[in-house]
């Protein structure tokens, strides 16, 4: 088999294992899984920008939040239905990104990790103060009228994980595409060395900015997506406590790799899972987990398994 | 395609590393720069590539002036600069990094053009390898693979034989002597028996100053560069 077709094979293998085991699950792990399946959106675009091109952004948060206000602003405010809002909260999620990366990528390291964070707790204020249009600190409860889609309500269980995976689907291919194109090399040129990169005729700061402008889109798809399918758009989906989760999904899954913000989802959630049956305090389990992965196993699990096995591993 | 350089300088806080240089390069030819340690010509070769923005003084490709043009601009017009320092992609395989290049000029389709690339310089049979993994002599061998791949009008390297071994270097300068007079090359080389044997003109710099210029017959009959850099007239051509 060439490595082309191994590698869609396993990808689609992949899929089918996620939506049989939608089908499988007691409906409330199916409902766990629909929201990982979201949230892994989520870590996907996080990992375009950092385990494929090297961005370390704290500032996803933003993007995640104007997906998710963008689509359920679009559907209190003026009655949108799901996919229009779906789409606005997209593209709100890739203008934002793009906005933010005009300005943040003229620094780099530690100084860009600041500005982004900078830029998202901007962004959560201006939430908060402009509560009257936005539910302020309470947020708000997307209506009916958004979660319709073919005659189906996105609030029952089956309806919900279907469209959660088919997102996914969507969202898993368009990256596998991506990474595989010609535009995908030059993202880990740029990870990579950037001089030489810019000495074979690229420009670093254009191939960082359309790559900021992709995460934002995947971003702004998963928090439009979280908003509607689960019913609630609130102020603390903006926090910075939702630009470190993606960044250690993709890290736990493996940095670099199609499925490995999947993975990491699926490993944080049990992880959290398990650890709620002994302490109350499960931040602290992420950050025990994330301590423990960069010391033991920095390139994440996908990563150790295509260093051991794996090589054609995208 | 011919380069020109006018009046080209460069401080460096308060050191003045390129000093006012002019200087040509003749279209289909291949000229090189010599010079002692520290005499600019990595600077100056920085300056013609863009990697360094001049303080003043104006570079000009054919008749398009492209002193303020960044660097990656200036690659696309045809202008590849091979490091002195190895600089590859250490975790893409060879393969990767050849077609890093090749794709930049539009290569269609991609793999032939890599694999001829990599064909010329000898590394064919390593092209799945990963790029960090080969030996120094081969990672200088895919650099210059690189050069090559982005078929430029100008290839500028900056001492390529560095860490070659002997047979290599033979095979370096026949490789190099079958690219004129379609390309033009630009050599920065402290293996005077290579420059004496490729280079049609050498330009010496000293101290950030044009020294002299003129053919390899010249430069080696020329007193001032016998003192400044050849070591008073201790060398003798092989």
């Amino acid at each position: 088999m060439t490595d082309g077709s191994r590698i869609w094979a396993l990808h689609l293998a992949a899929l089918s294992a996620v939506i049989a085991a939608q089908i499988l699950l007691p409906s409330y792990y199916a409902n766990q899984l629909a929201r990982i399946l979201v949230l892994a959106i989520f870590a996907m675009g996080y990992n375009i920008a950092h385990g494929y091109t090297g961005l370390l952004s704290l500032g996803h948060a933003l993007f995640f939040a104007f997906g998710m206000y963008g689509a359920g602003l679009a559907v209190w405010q003026v009655e949108w239905t799901f996919f229009p809002a779906v789409v606005l909260g997209m593209i709100a999620g890739g203008v934002s990104a793009g906005a933010v990366g005009l300005l943040a990528l003229r620094t780099t390291g530690v100084s860009f990790m600041i500005v982004t964070l900078m830029f998202a707790q901007a962004g959560y204020l201006t939430i908060l103060y402009f509560g009257s249009y936005t539910g302020g600190d309470e947020g708000f409860v997307v209506e009916t009228i958004g979660r319709q889609v073919f005659g189906h309500d996105l609030a029952q269980d089956t309806p919900r994980a279907l469209m959660a995976f088919a997102l996914f689907a969507i969202a898993v291919l368009a990256k596998l595409w991506l990474v595989r194109s010609p535009f995908g090399r030059v993202m880990v040129a740029i990870r990579e060395n950037e001089d030489r990169s810019r000495m074979l005729g690229y420009n670093p700061f254009r191939v960082k900015l359309i790559v900021m402008i992709i995460s934002g889109l995947y971003a702004g798809l998963a928090g439009a997506a979280y908003g509607i399918l689960f019913g609630y758009v609130g102020a603390s989906f903006a926090t910075v406590q939702y630009s470190i989760l993606p960044m250690l999904y993709a890290l736990m899954g493996g940095a670099g790799t199609v499925l490995g913000p999947l993975l990491g989802t699926i490993l944080m959630f049990a992880l959290v899972e398990i650890a709620s049956i002994v302490t109350s305090q499960q931040v602290l389990v992420v950050g025990v987990a994330l301590v423990g992965l960069v010391m033991f196993a920095p390139r994440g699990v996908l990563g150790v398994v295509r260093d051991r096995w794996l090589r054609w591993l995208p | 395609m011919s380069l020109q350089a006018r009046g080209l300088t460069k401080t460096f806080g308060g050191i003045c590393a390129v000093d006012g240089v002019d200087f040509d390069l003749v279209q289909g030819e291949i000229q090189a720069l010599i010079g002692p340690n520290g005499a600019g010509k990595t600077t100056f070769v920085g300056l013609l590539s863009g990697r360094i923005v001049p303080d003043a003084g104006q570079i000009l490709l054919g008749t398009q002036d492209i002193t303020k043009l960044p660097a990656h601009s200036r690659v696309r017009l045809g202008i590849a600069y091979t490091f002195q320092i190895t600089s590859i992609f250490p975790g893409l395989s060879v393969f990767d990094n050849v077609a890093l290049a090749a794709q930049s000029r539009g290569a269609q389709p991609l793999k032939p053009a890599v694999i001829a690339a990599l064909r010329r310089v000898g590394l064919a049979e390593l092209a799945g390898k990963t790029a960090g993994t080969l030996s120094y002599g081969h990672q200088r061998l895919l650099e210059l693979a690189m050069g090559l791949a982005l078929t430029p009008r100008i290839l500028i390297l900056d001492e390529p034989t560095q860490g070659l071994a002997a047979g290599e270097i033979d095979a370096f300068v026949a490789l190099i002597r079958s690219l004129v007079p379609k390309m033009t090359v630009l050599l920065i080389e402290h293996n005077m028996d290579v420059v004496m044997n490729l280079a049609d003109r050498i330009t010496v710099l000293n101290n950030g100053q044009v020294l002299a210029r003129g053919t390899p017959a010249d430069i080696q009959a020329n007193k001032a560069v016998q003192t400044a850099y050849l070591g008073g007239g201790d060398y003798v051509a092989a």
